[in-house]
C-alpha cells in the first residue's frame, strides 16, 4: 500500500497533468454544446467591458462607413415606405392574422469578431435586458451573419456563420430548393450549400437566401451567391456547391437581430408532433 | 523568486495578455500564422520552479486567453501540456553543466541559440495541440500542420523580439 502511495507521489506532476487537460477538455466540449458553459465567455460582464471598451477606439475608424451604410439602407427603406403608403382606392380591410408580423427586430453592435478559427463568434453589447434571447437571428443589411448562442444581463454571444457547427436552412432563390449553408472551414468569404440534389438545375450566380422554415430567420434574408456547381465526389446524390457569403465579416460593426414571437407556440407544436427543431 | 521578481513577472504577464487580446487576436499574417505571445510568460519562468505550479500558472494564463478569444479550453489545454513538458525540455536541451547559474531561461541568459532549440520546439507543440483541438472533427490535416509552424515561426519571432525590447541585457550579446 505504502508503495503505491510513494509511487502516486512519484508521478503526482503527471497525475495533475491529465486532470488539467481532462478539465479542459471538458471546458471545450461544453462550450460546444448549444447550452454553453456561460460563464466562461465573453459575454461575462468584465470581459465584455474591457472588448466594448477596444471596439469603441477600433470602431471610430469605420464611423464613415457605417453611416454611409444606414444612408443606403434608410433611403432603401423609404422607398419601400412608399410603395406601402398608396391611398386606398376602396374601403379598407382588417389585416389577417396570417399576415401580421410573427416577427421583431433589434439593433445591436458587434464588439468581438473572429474570423480565423473553425469556430467563430461574435460578442454583441446587448443582452437580456434589452430583450436579447439564445436562439434569435443576427443579419445585416448585406445578409445572414448568425445565431445568438448564450445570453448575460448586458452582452450576447453569437455562433457566426463562419462556425462550422452552425447550419442554416435556406433556399436556392430561383428554384426553391431546400438546402442548408454550412460553413466548411476554410476561407472566410465562402461556404458550402449542402443538401441540394443533383437533378436540380442551378448555375453560378444564383442567389441563396434564408428559407423561413428553421424559425430562426424570417424567409428571404440574403445569405450569399452561388459561385461554383461541382458533382459531389463523396455523396452522388447531392451537387457540391460553394456559396460566396453576402457579408464581409470583416467589416462587421452594427447587426440587426431577429426574433420569432411565435417561437414558443412553433417549438411546442413540434414537439407534440415528435419533431426535433434543429434551428 | 523574491518579490521584486514576482513584480516585475506579474507586470510582464499583464503586458503580455494585453499585446495578446488587443492586437495579436486580430492579426494573422497570410491568414495562417498566429502569434501566441503571451507563451512567453510560461517559458520565461524560473528554472527552480516545480512542475505543479508551473501547470496551474499556465493553465490559468490559457484560460484567461480562452475568454477573450472565445476559444473555452483550447488555450488552456495547449498550455498546460507546454508547461508539463517544459521541465523535461529544459534538461535535454541544458549544458552538462546544468542551469546552476541561471535563474530565468530567457533569451540573454541562454543565447540566441539555446534559447530557440529551448522554446521552438516547445510552441510548435503548442500549435499543433491549439490548431488540432481548432479543427477537431472538421478534418483539414494539412491545414493544422501548415497554419501550426508558421505560427511556432511568427510566435518565436515575437519571443524574441519582446525579449529584445523589453529585458534588460544582462550580457554582451
Amino acid at each position: 500500500m505504502l508503495r503505491i502511495l510513494q509511487f502516486l507521489y512519484r508521478i503526482r506532476a503527471f497525475i495533475f497533468f491529465v486532470f488539467l487537460e481532462v478539465l479542459a477538455m471538458g471546458l471545450i466540449v461544453s462550450n460546444n454544446s448549444p447550452q454553453g458553459a456561460a460563464f466562461f465567455n465573453s459575454s461575462n460582464q468584465v470581459v465584455g467591458d474591457i472588448l466594448k471598451k477596444q471596439a469603441d477606439v477600433v470602431q471610430f475608424f469605420s464611423l464613415a462607413d457605417a453611416n454611409e451604410a444606414l444612408t443606403q439602407e434608410n433611403a432603401e427603406m423609404m422607398k419601400r415606405l412608399t410603395l406601402l403608403q398608396t391611398k386606398p382606392d376602396s374601403i379598407a380591410i382588417p389585416l389577417d392574422s396570417a399576415l401580421s408580423s410573427n416577427y421583431q427586430f433589434r439593433g445591436a453592435r458587434v464588439i468581438a469578431n473572429s474570423l480565423r478559427f473553425s469556430q467563430n463568434y461574435l460578442t454583441l453589447n446587448k443582452g437580456a435586458k434589452h430583450g436579447i434571447k439564445p436562439g434569435m437571428g443576427v443579419f445585416n443589411s448585406d445578409g445572414a451573419v448568425g445565431r445568438v448562442k448564450s445570453v448575460s444581463e448586458n452582452y450576447s454571444v453569437a455562433f457566426s456563420v463562419l462556425n462550422t457547427g452552425l447550419m442554416i436552412s435556406s433556399k436556392i432563390k430561383s428554384s426553391d430548393v431546400l438546402s442548408s449553408v454550412q460553413w466548411d472551414g476554410n476561407n472566410s468569404s465562402e461556404a458550402k450549400l449542402l443538401y441540394v440534389p443533383r437533378h436540380v438545375k442551378t448555375q453560378a450566380g444564383d442567389s441563396v437566401i434564408t428559407s423561413g422554415f428553421n424559425a430562426v430567420f424570417p424567409e428571404g434574408i440574403l445569405i450569399g451567391i452561388i459561385t461554383k456547381v461541382e458533382p459531389d465526389t463523396k455523396d452522388p446524390n447531392y451537387l457540391d456547391l460553394t456559396v460566396k457569403l453576402s457579408t464581409d465579416f470583416s467589416k462587421l460593426t452594427y447587426v440587426y437581430l431577429v426574433e420569432n414571437t411565435k417561437f414558443n407556440e412553433l417549438d411546442s407544436l413540434y414537439s407534440q408532433s415528435g419533431m426535433t427543431n434543429e434551428y | 523568486m523574491n518579490i521584486r521578481n514576482l513584480i516585475s513577472y506579474a507586470f510582464l504577464v499583464l503586458i503580455l495578455g494585453l499585446i495578446q487580446v488587443f492586437f495579436l487576436k486580430n492579426l494573422a499574417l497570410f491568414g495562417l500564422a498566429f502569434g501566441f505571445l503571451y507563451v512567453l510568460g510560461i517559458l520565461i519562468l524560473p528554472t527552480s520552479i516545480q512542475t505543479i505550479p508551473l501547470m496551474v500558472i499556465a493553465f490559468l494564463l490559457g484560460l484567461t486567453v480562452d475568454v477573450f478569444y472565445e476559444t473555452i479550453g483550447m488555450h488552456a489545454a495547449s498550455a498546460t501540456l507546454l508547461a508539463f513538458l517544459r521541465p523535461a525540455w529544459l534538461k535535454v536541451t541544458s549544458p552538462s553543466g546544468g542551469y546552476e547559474e541561471t535563474e530565468e531561461p530567457s533569451l540573454f541568459e541562454l543565447g540566441p541559440g539555446r534559447f530557440i532549440s529551448y522554446s521552438f520546439p516547445l510552441i510548435m507543440v503548442y500549435s499543433l495541440v491549439f490548431f488540432m483541438a481548432d479543427q477537431w472533427g472538421t478534418g483539414g490535416f494539412f491545414g493544422v500542420i501548415t497554419k501550426s509552424i508558421l505560427s511556432s515561426i511568427f510566435t518565436t519571432f515575437l519571443v524574441i523580439l519582446v525579449q529584445l525590447l523589453l529585458f534588460k541585457r544582462k550580457r554582451g550579446i
